[in-house]
């Protein structure tokens, strides 16, 4: 019955791409943040995470997720979403997220704003 | 609502494990899929008791270790609203006293937890907590 997420990361000229598949519950948060945290540790500023395996998440992932939009904020580094369903969508406006992380339909819409920001 | 009958109604017992949560999300859908409630709104009524579970989780301390949900569809004579309770037997905790977590807020705090009932009310139609020495019960609902 278990939903462990995986995970793939793609680095791009500063820029890197984490693609996630699964739930996004604790586990599942504390390990993009492990993801996230090497890439700032690798000089990376500009993070994507594209959601498009993720089906569902509960609070305490998406709380791990504040702790990166933290991290990313006191580096002055961005952190965008992507291919969110569209309740996820829903929860992450419900939260408040989106003032502080762009929130994109599609991956090459998510890059553009992120190597502009 | 006036009117309304409960056409039928499923209850389940789940334990406190990993997980459990899926379990009681995977039984929402079903049931909402049974009255054919659109594909946005099942997952919006998945993603709320994913959250009423993690609450009884994390915060009842019951003794039990048990969550009690409940489906009910309610109508006239059609299913027109999907009414979901989540009960457990714990400590229970004051709802008026919580405070409305805000991103502004949490970005600064150690603790960044507490999104539930915010995420609860933001997904469903109506969301009620009664809560006290014997437990929590919250009965959410959503129109079809």
């Amino acid at each position: 019955m278990t939903e462990t997420l995986k995970l793939r990361v793609d680095r791009r000229d500063g820029l890197a791409v984490v693609y996630t598949e699964g739930y996004i519950n604790n586990q599942g948060g504390e390990q993009i943040a492990k993801a996230a945290y090497e890439l700032i540790d690798g000089g990376y500023r500009r993070i994507l995470l594209n959601l498009v395996g993720t089906k569902i998440v509960n609070s305490i992932g998406i709380s791990i997720l504040i702790e990166i939009i933290e991290k990313m904020l006191e580096i002055d580094g961005r952190l965008a979403f992507c291919c969110l369903t569209p309740t996820i969508e829903k929860t992450f406006h419900i939260m408040g997220l989106a003032q502080y992380a762009g929130i994109h339909g599609d991956e090459d819409a998510a890059v553009e704003a992120l190597r502009a920001a | 609502m006036d009117g309304e009958a409960v056409l039928r109604e499923i209850s389940l017992t789940l334990p406190m494990g990993p997980e459990m949560e899926i379990a009681a999300s995977r039984a929402a859908t079903a049931v909402a899929e049974s009255m054919r409630m659109s594909a946005d709104k099942i997952d919006e009524v998945r993603m709320a008791v994913v959250e009423a579970c993690i609450n009884a989780i994390e915060h009842s301390s019951s003794s039990d270790q048990a969550v009690y949900l409940s489906f009910a569809v309610l109508g006239r004579r059609e299913p027109e609203r999907l009414e979901v309770t989540v009960r457990d037997t714990g400590v229970g905790f004051s709802p008026d006293e919580l405070e409305e977590p805000r991103i502004e807020e949490k970005l600064l705090s150690k603790r960044k937890r507490g999104w539930g009932l915010k995420i609860m009310r933001g997904l469903m139609d109506d969301v009620e907590v009664r809560s006290g020495t014997d437990g929590t019960t919250i009965v959410m609902s959503k129109a079809r």
